[in-house]
């Protein structure tokens, strides 16, 4: 549309009035496509598949293919499209409500996921405040090396951990050889290795916006601190903590929400008897073929995570205020 | 030399030697790495002095403020507040509070609770800081912004809230790190008048770090400057600008003409400078320097006189060319060539709105100077 503007402006020179009108248009047009395009992508890759998900979730399971029915189409005409929606029901939805299986998959995950995003900020700050004080010439090295690990697969190093953990890995023959311990610690399949697991994995989300929250600030703030009688830690808690505040609920939402859904990590690490949503997913649509149930299971999990994640876009929309 | 002294008439500590120093620098050196920073220096500082440390950038003026803040500690020497040695004292700690060229404000706090702050931390009890706050608020006249947080605030009030928190304490000294660096040159000027009422309201002692020569000259009782971590002068306003101890000090405040030469002639401070091809200059101050010492005679523009005829009853008269006029509204500054190749710098308040003895460009010219216009300089 641009371009048509253009040679209608160059073919009659005349008209500006014209010209400038066909301009504006098409610049228009071009500003209005820049903001439709994140628009398009989300309608395309996250509305219609949860649209699809929301649609199966309300099916009947079956021996067909696809393994549900009613699978909608428009053979029958508009009618038969209208008695197939008849069909849909919130049964699966009813299921999970009266098999306790689902509500402590549903409530462990969050439990877990609770507890690793604090172990992950308990060991991510430290780490993320060293790098930013550290000196400008090697904090690009810093980063280079808390994102490194990313450049191996994340099945891999969850896999290298089953090695270091097990009761017969490297970390019990270490502490055997150097007299720590007498009995080898038992830490593969329990939640201590689930929590070891996410933390590690998790930790560069964790992390980068702690990072980089940290690294703007302005290092004046905590000598003024000082210069008004606030003494070291005190500076901490009363400055440097609340001004990376936005970093600390970007980078907790950036580890929690994925942990919650997490499905690798406690199948590897925690062993057979942990139960956490996502196992119960996976369980629910490869074991059992229960395509229905397990959109429903996804469904609710969407829906417990959307709180979390408006949380992680009003503090987004907060720290972009404030750097005003 | 006649009333070269203090602005404020009965203050000049400097003067009386039973008089205590309040700040301390004895042999102070501060090196980073193999940078020296401060070279063995030493300052007084009395109370209720308001004490200006200029220099160029770089030249070590903000480490003596950090050092006497406690952001720094010196390599050597040692540094004394009202008699007591600072060393190993934490920022924390010290009766000096000071207010940063960033100015430094919480940005998560309002201007209340910024200001607050510092009482806080002393433990001062609720309603005294509340009132305390309010006075702060009210000297720097923000009290309808107490509410708000530094970023709703304009450049200007930001640094008043940088000021009242860093006098809200009510510190022993108050070190101000280029305090009028970030606003503009009509904001500076007033700000500049209001910090020396402060000063004098609250009876502090001040000692303002800048590079801004004007600034340091319109505030402080004294003035040190400072080059390469050492200190050139230290002086009154009055005395650095019309009695310069040094080339450096002469040629770093203000515009100056200096003449290299030779004693020809001198007698009981009256002396006859040899300044090269032909030019001789007749002077009252020349000091002690004997016949024969190789000297720098400084004279600054405004006490040349610039005129198309000789004058008649001039000591010193040199002829030239003008060479350069620039007409700046109060005064002219004109650039006139000597025969000898030398540009001479000479300015004259535009009293009158027409000028009796019109100059152009290229016009023959001389100028001339009292016997008593400039110092000689021997260092």
């Amino acid at each position: 549309m641009s371009s048509a503007a253009v040679t209608t402006a160059s073919a009659s020179p005349a008209s500006d009035a014209g010209k400038s009108i066909l301009a504006r248009l098409g610049a228009a047009f071009v500003g209005r496509l820049v903001i439709i395009i994140p628009y398009v992508w989300l309608l395309f890759f996250f509305l219609i598949p949860f649209v699809i998900v929301f649609k199966i979730s309300l099916s009947q399971t079956a021996i067909a293919i696809p393994p549900y029915t009613p699978a909608l189409d428009f053979s029958g005409g508009i009618s038969g499209f209208l008695a197939q929606l008849k069909q849909l029901s919130l049964d699966n939805y009813t299921w999970l409500t009266q098999d306790a299986l689902y509500f402590n998959a549903y409530v462990t995950s969050v439990i877990i996921a609770a507890v690793s995003t604090v172990l992950t900020l308990l060991v991510g700050y430290p780490i993320a405040y060293g790098m930013a004080r550290a000196p400008a010439t090697i904090r690009p090295t810093l980063l280079m090396l808390v994102i490194l690990p990313f450049w191996t697969s994340f099945l891999i190093r969850v896999y290298a951990w089953i090695g270091i953990l097990k009761p017969e890995g490297l970390l019990n023959q270490l502490l055997l050889a150097t007299g720590v311990i007498h009995q080898p610690l038992i830490i593969l399949n329990t939640y201590t290795a689930i929590f070891i697991g996410i933390v590690y994995s998790y930790l560069p989300f964790m992390v980068l916006p702690l990072y980089s929250a940290l690294e703007k600030m302005d290092y004046s703030l905590i000598e003024a601190a000082k210069d008004l009688g606030c003494p070291p830690t005190s500076a901490f808690w009363k400055i440097t903590f609340p001004l990376s505040l936005p970093g600390v609920i970007a980078g907790c939402l950036l580890v929690f929400i994925p942990a919650v859904g997490e499905f690798v990590i406690p199948d590897l690490l925690g062993g057979s008897q942990t139960l956490m949503i996502g196992k119960t997913l996976w369980n629910e649509f490869f074991a059992n073929r229960d395509w229905p149930v397990s959109s429903a299971v996804a469904v609710i999990l969407l829906l417990l995570l959307i709180v979390p994640i408006m949380l992680f876009q009003r503090a987004q929309a907060r720290a972009q205020e404030m750097d005003r | 030399m006649k009333s070269l002294g203090s602005i404020r008439r009965d203050f000049a500590p400097w003067n009386d030697p039973n008089a205590k120093p309040y700040i301390q620098f004895d042999n102070v050196t501060k090196k980073f790495g193999d940078f020296t920073a401060v070279n063995n220096l030493s300052l007084t500082i009395f109370e209720r002095e308001f004490f200006a440390l200029l220099g160029a950038s770089g030249c070590g003026k903000s480490t003596l403020l950090r050092m006497l803040a406690g952001f720094e500690e010196p390599t050597a020497g040692r540094i004394l507040l009202d008699g007591q040695d600072l060393r190993g004292i934490p920022p924390y700690r010290r009766p000096v509070n000071m207010m940063f060229q960033s100015y430094a404000l919480f940005p998560h706090m309002t201007v209340e609770n910024n200001i607050a702050f510092g009482l806080k931390q002393d433990g001062m009890p609720k309603p005294e800081i509340a009132s305390r706050v309010a006075e702060m608020l009210k000297l720097v006249k923000l009290e309808q912004f107490a509410k708000r947080k530094p970023h709703q605030l304009s450049g200007g009030q930001r640094q008043r809230v940088a000021l009242a928190r860093s006098v809200a304490k009510r510190p022993k000294v108050l070190l101000l790190d280029e305090p009028l660096g970030a606003l503009d040159k009509k904001l500076r000027e007033e700000t500049q008048f209001e910090l020396m009422d402060l000063q004098q309201n609250l009876g502090l002692t001040f000692v303002v770090v800048t590079h801004d020569q004007e600034e340091a000259m319109t505030m402080a009782d004294r003035i040190a400057i400072i080059d390469k971590g050492e200190v050139m002068q230290v002086a009154t306003p009055a005395e650095v600008y019309e009695a310069p101890g040094s080339r450096f000090v002469a040629g770093f405040v203000g515009n100056v003409n200096m003449f290299e030469g030779k004693i020809a002639r001198g007698e009981a401070g009256s002396a006859s400078i040899d300044a090269g091809n032909g030019i001789t200059i007749r002077t009252d101050n020349a000091g002690t320097a004997g016949a024969g010492t190789a000297v720098t005679f400084a004279i600054r523009p405004e006490k040349i006189k610039v005129s198309s005829k000789k004058p008649a009853e001039a000591v010193n008269a040199i002829e030239g060319e003008v060479y350069d006029i620039a007409y700046l509204g109060d005064m002219t500054v004109y650039h006139v060539r000597l025969d000898d190749g030398q540009v001479v710098r000479a300015s004259t308040m535009n009293a009158a709105r027409i000028t009796e003895d019109p100059l152009s460009w290229n016009d023959r010219a001389w100028v001339s100077f009292r016997p008593d216009a400039g110092v000689v300089l021997t260092r």
